[in-house]
């Protein structure tokens, strides 16, 4: 997993509620046994019309928030489908980090296991930064270390996280090799489950 | 004498299935894993890239059920004319038997769809933890298992240990007391229950339903409801177990069989809230208040009873959501305030994890039964899987809904989620049971209406959304 530390980047307002990981990235990208190379079909209905030609208006495919890291969205962001190539696809083509007001429990999951980071702040927080990413300057800076976002303006909004989740944003540690760490207890509790339930050992 | 306070059915399985704590996460041990072909292939890789083995093969249960087509399934997976899909499940067949793990392949009769085939099998057992890289896990919960959806590294890391790293969820129980009117059924209560707290009300926390109308639900019933937990933003939805789930899990193949049956019943009984458990937050709703629902937009939470009218994006007070009310009136081709009743459907999709099993297709099969398909709609029906497929056959439900005009398919998810052949072409508007009405979800550009089967079935039939109680007889 890609460490996340600090980053300093461009912020694209989505101002939308309930963006769901079928508008994230659709079902026709689904086919891929790959993580990677998803850009192509990230939040694609959106970026392309019928006939496959970019959408001039959407803020993606608008040339001063081109090479966008971060996005601010509205609330519940990615509920829906427990895809993962959501994460994937927002990653692959260079977001970082989103912010909102709420985040879909599976997506925000999805988002720990791959150094994307789901960055929760207060409505008039969310607002004011969405407001703020319309205007001219579109820069931010996003702190895990310190956990605040600085707006374009300069105002700086701490954010609430996880310390176990920070720690493992901040280090990209692989979770399942932790998990072996603790294989004897894993044996152990099957030990005594199949005491307890039999009939789960003879499937 | 218990000292301690009261814990609720969601406590005591997950207290059961402690296996250690590390770094502040528990480590929960996970006693069934389902997966199909889509949200696996990159952790069957993963765990390769890492030369980790699957840990419990025999506790976990491959299906083929996403993208498969739902005609010609006995031609086998090559004669699948998608290449990608092909591949996808040609993958799946090499990795699963590579790690021993029990498989239904496309068209064996016991595949269908993942949350159908799992409790079918005796597989889905009370007091279990049981994931899936797919949101809908959640119907699990229906036999009180504590089931969700997870993500293809999460089901890399179930593979390779058995467990997941996890934080406790919040409790919340939502009691549906009353007797709902002829016509009014699970899929009716779970629109209830979103359109009630909202799509993200539910975050954070797992739901338990009670009540006399939840008790009074058939196993099927109480699967849609679970199904459509996740529509509301709660990772899972639970229904303590009792002799409807007993009855239901008695002598199917996984089922425990002999005196272990009565010992796994003894076991099974143990998983109930005590009457002193503390909720974090309770929602009660009157069955009989709930008329037949359906959406008019493109989230589940937007929902209305069919004999209400299209709401005015101004009567939003929160400005996103005013804006995601404009986009899914513009989207859907309605007009605030028009009745939706009058809404002409072009495609009616009888199918889905919520609703594709054999009591699903009995309610809609009643409607339909010696009436006809309006001119000009598509009517499918897609039973959940072989089984269900054939019972319906054997009852005759087929020959009902040929006879009305339905096309007969075979078992996938199909249009629900549209990743095979069936799909909406842009603008078409469908009545379906399903369980998500977002922009594009059963095509591009296509339109969704979230309703009953027997609600679809009265659709069908009248060409346009229609109040099942016009036709009960």
């Amino acid at each position: 997993m890609q460490p996340f530390i600090r980053l300093d980047a461009k912020v694209a307002p989505l101002p939308l509620a309930n963006i769901d990981t079928d508008q994230i990235i659709p079902k026709q990208f689904l086919k891929t046994v790959e993580r990677e190379g998803l850009a192509k079909g990230l939040f694609y209905d959106l970026r392309f019309d019928g006939e496959g030609r970019e959408k001039p208006d959407f803020v993606l495919n608008r040339p001063e928030y081109k090479g966008a890291g971060v996005l601010v969205a509205g609330d519940n962001f990615g509920c829906g489908s427990s895809r993962e190539h959501a994460p994937w696809a927002l990653m692959d083509f260079g977001i970082r980090c989103v912010v909102s007001t709420s985040f879909a429990d599976i997506f925000n999951n999805n988002c720990f296991q791959n150094g994307l980071l789901p960055v929760v702040l207060a409505a008039p927080q969310v607002q004011q930064l969405m407001e703020e990413a319309k205007g001219g300057n579109h820069l931010v800076t996003v702190d895990l270390e310190a956990q605040t976002v600085v707006s374009p303006s300069g105002a700086v909004f701490h954010f609430d996280i996880d310390p176990q989740r920070k720690a493992k944003m901040l280090s990209g540690l692989d979770p399942i090799g932790e998990t072996l760490q603790a294989r004897d207890e894993i044996d152990l509790y099957e030990m005594k489950r199949a005491l307890a339930q039999p009939w789960l050992e003879d499937a | 004498m218990r000292s301690m306070p009261g814990k609720t059915l969601y406590d005591k399985i997950w207290d059961a299935h402690v296996v250690g704590e590390n770094d502040g996460e528990t480590i929960l041990y996970i006693d069934l894993h389902l997966i199909h072909e889509v949200t696996s292939p990159q952790a069957f890789a993963g765990l390769r890239a890492h030369q980790r083995a699957v840990r419990r093969p025999d506790r976990t249960l491959a299906v083929a059920d996403h993208n498969i087509p739902t005609e010609g399934q006995g031609l086998g997976v090559a004669a699948v004319a998608d290449e990608e899909a092909r591949l996808q499940l040609q993958m799946l067949e090499r990795n699963v038997t590579e790690a021993g793990i029990e498989f239904f392949p496309m068209g064996d009769v016991r595949n269908g769809i993942v949350h159908v085939v799992g409790p079918e099998q005796g597989r889905t057992q009370p007091g279990m933890t049981i994931v899936c890289g797919d949101s809908h896990t959640s119907t699990h919960g229906a036999f009180g298992a504590l089931a969700h959806g997870i993500g293809t590294s999460e089901v890399e890391h179930v593979l390779a240990t058995q467990t997941l790293r996890q934080t406790r969820s919040k409790n919340m129980r939502v009691v549906i007391d009353g007797q709902p009117a002829p016509g009014v059924g699970a899929k009716d209560f779970a629109l209830a229950v979103i359109g009630a707290i909202g799509t993200a009300g539910g975050t954070g926390y797992v739901i338990e339903y009670a009540g006399e109308a939840v008790r009074a639900l058939s196993m099927e019933g109480r699967m849609t409801l679970c199904n459509l937990t996740i529509e509301g933003g709660a990772r899972a939805g639970l229904v303590a177990p009792d002799a409807t789930t007993f009855d239901y899990l008695r002598g199917r193949p996984a089922s425990p069989k002999g005196g272990a049956w009565e010992m796994a019943l003894n076991y099974w009984q143990s998983f109930f809230s005590d009457p002193d458990a503390a909720f974090d937050r309770e929602i009660h709703i009157d069955a009989a208040a709930i008329a037949p629902l359906v959406t008019w937009g493109t989230s589940p939470e937007d929902v209305i009873a069919v004999t209400g009218r299209v709401p005015a994006p101004e009567s939003f007070a929160n400005p996103d959501k005013r804006a995601s009310a404009e986009r899914a009136l513009d989207y859907m081709g309605l007009t605030a305030g028009q009745p939706i009743a009058e809404a002409r459907v072009d495609v009616v999709f009888i199918g889905s994890c919520t609703n594709s099993r054999i009591e699903d297709l009995r309610a809609a099969a009643k409607i339909a039964e010696g009436r006809t398909v309006a001119p000009g709609v598509r009517a499918m029906v897609v039973p959940g899987s072989g089984l269900v497929k054939d019972q319906a056959e054997a009852e005759g439900l087929d020959a009902i809904f040929k006879a009305a005009g339905f096309d007969w398919r075979e078992p996938g998810c199909s249009m629900c989620l549209a990743m095979n052949p069936d799909k909406l072409a842009p603008g078409e508007r469908c009545a379906s049971t399903s369980n998500r009405n977002f922009e594009g979800r059963q095509g591009r550009a296509g339109r969704t209406h979230l309703m009953s089967p027997a609600m679809a079935a009265a659709a069908a039939i009248a060409g346009h959304i229609a109040d099942v109680r016009d036709f009960l007889r």
